[in-house]
């Protein structure tokens, strides 16, 4: 058994601490919203200009001057602020934000990550994730152990062209989380998803990495928040 | 102070467009997009334009109006991704590209705003993004020097505006108006509303009136959505 979408974004949701400021990157980390324990305020910042973000709107109540980073629309909620994108990037850049989780094609042992193109396929662009990368506290990758070939993406050195240059701290993925120390490089496997072996976890990692001794196999506490989540 | 307000899109923009400018268009996708002043950019059929936008329109809407009619040489975007026409131009070599992250794209315009040839950012040290520029460290941290981005001409558009140009946006149809309103020789601003002077809280403008010089009513406000997303109401 590994964690499905929501089991790894209960798990990214442990990561969320009350008063966080947060940027949730576009898929499975957008997921990570609907985990906030209750009780824990935390406030989502969408670059393109909104701290606050609020869940969709309930049909009929779109209102297309207001959507998040990703263009779907949304709600704002009575604390929340609009600003330029000059702002946004000042809050990101200038490390106001505590924490973002975002997807990644490939991560490295050294904290490098790879997650806007792929050379040979059309160039869509690099959006907001260098600057998120680059400014942001606390860096966290949630992603698929493995591509779509079943190939690694943990690596020793990344093969796409970079995103940012040692900015991991934290890797989750289906089968385990890792910890990245982006200073002096470095992997080591924290915690397993219920029933994965160290066996497979290094027969799908294409980087060396220690083994905490607190590694422990997450059960309960995230794979019930999982299935109540939604 | 005379009024800045123009009669209509066509005429705010008369004088002020020709071949090889480079021209600023807000919004973010389509969400605070000038939307009546693209299609007069288009009937003038000016060429070889260098368009600074965050995004290149999608299929059908926006900046795709001006790839279309094969007007633009060149794009300082972010992310260009969703836009069949827009990838077909560049791969076959019309298109010209400058890829930004997006924050030190709405940097470099808020550089040009204010007069700040160059300044150095964190984002895309170690990256292409970084390639051929200076590198230099400060406090034990390797930091890539970007420059400012100036225009032409900045179409804007507001939610309100009064007859001197101050602006209020609507919501995260704000973006890189504001920025791009401060960067270019002529700023010609689109509103939703024209308000009379007094009725824009001085405590609120967003963006003084010194940045613009034209403003002119909307006549296409048609704020597509690109992706709908809603929650089904709760029955009781």
């Amino acid at each position: 058994m590994v964690w499905n979408r929501e089991g790894m974004a209960a798990r990214a949701a442990l990561e969320l601490r009350d008063g966080f400021y947060v940027n949730l990157g576009i898929g499975i980390p957008t997921l990570v919203a609907n985990f906030i324990p209750p009780g824990m305020e935390v406030t989502l910042q969408s670059e393109n200009g909104m701290l606050g973000m609020g869940p969709f709107p309930y049909e009929g109540e779109a209102d297309p001057d207001l959507i998040n980073a990703g263009k779907q629309t949304i709600t704002a909620l009575p604390t929340s602020s609009f600003f330029s994108s000059a702002d946004s990037f000042a809050m990101i850049r200038g490390g106001h934000i505590d924490l973002t989780i975002l997807g990644a094609l490939e991560v490295a042992g050294n904290g490098d990550l790879a997650n806007w193109t792929i050379p040979g396929k059309m160039v869509k662009g690099i959006g907001g994730a260098m600057d998120l990368v680059a400014g942001v506290k606390r860096v966290v990758v949630l992603m698929e152990h493995t591509n779509k070939h079943g190939e690694p993406k943990i690596l020793e050195r990344c093969t796409l062209p970079l995103t940012g240059a040692a900015v991991v701290d934290l890797v989750i993925t289906e089968l385990c989380v890792m910890e990245c120390d982006k200073r002096h490089g470095g992997l080591t496997l924290t915690e397993l998803a219920p029933g994965v072996t160290l066996d497979r976890i290094r027969a799908s990692t294409g980087a060396s990495f220690q083994i905490s001794d607190r590694l422990r196999e997450r059960t309960a506490d995230v794979g019930v928040a999982a299935g109540s989540g939604s | 102070m005379p009024s800045k307000i123009y009669p209509s899109p066509a005429a705010a923009l008369a004088d002020v467009l020709f071949d090889g400018m480079t021209l600023m268009s807000g919004g973010f996708g389509l969400s605070g997009n000038p939307e009546s002043l693209i299609p007069e950019v288009r009937r003038a059929g000016v060429k070889d334009l260098t368009v600074i936008s965050n995004n290149a329109g999608a299929d059908g809407f926006g900046l795709w109006m001006l790839l279309e009619s094969r007007q633009v040489r060149k794009m300082i975007a972010s992310y260009v991704g969703e836009n069949k026409l827009f990838e077909q131009q560049y791969l076959s070599g019309q298109l010209e590209l400058e890829l930004n992250p997006q924050g030190t794209l709405a940097e470099r315009i808020r550089a040009g705003g204010a007069g700040i040839p160059a300044f150095y950012t964190p984002t895309g040290v170690g990256t292409v993004a970084a390639e051929g520029k200076p590198v230099e460290e400060f406090d034990g941290i390797r930091y890539v020097r970007e420059t400012w981005l100036r225009a032409d001409l900045a179409l804007i558009k507001a939610w309100k505006a009064d007859p001197c140009g101050n602006l209020l946006y609507r919501k995260t149809a704000r973006n890189f108006n504001p920025n791009m309103a401060t960067a270019a020789r002529v700023t010609v601003v689109e509103a939703e509303e024209i308000v009379a002077p007094g009725e824009i809280d001085p405590n609120c403008v967003h963006t003084p009136g010194i940045y613009v010089d034209r403003v002119v009513r909307c006549t296409v406000n048609a704020k597509r959505i690109e992706k709908l997303t809603v929650r089904a109401r709760e029955t009781a």
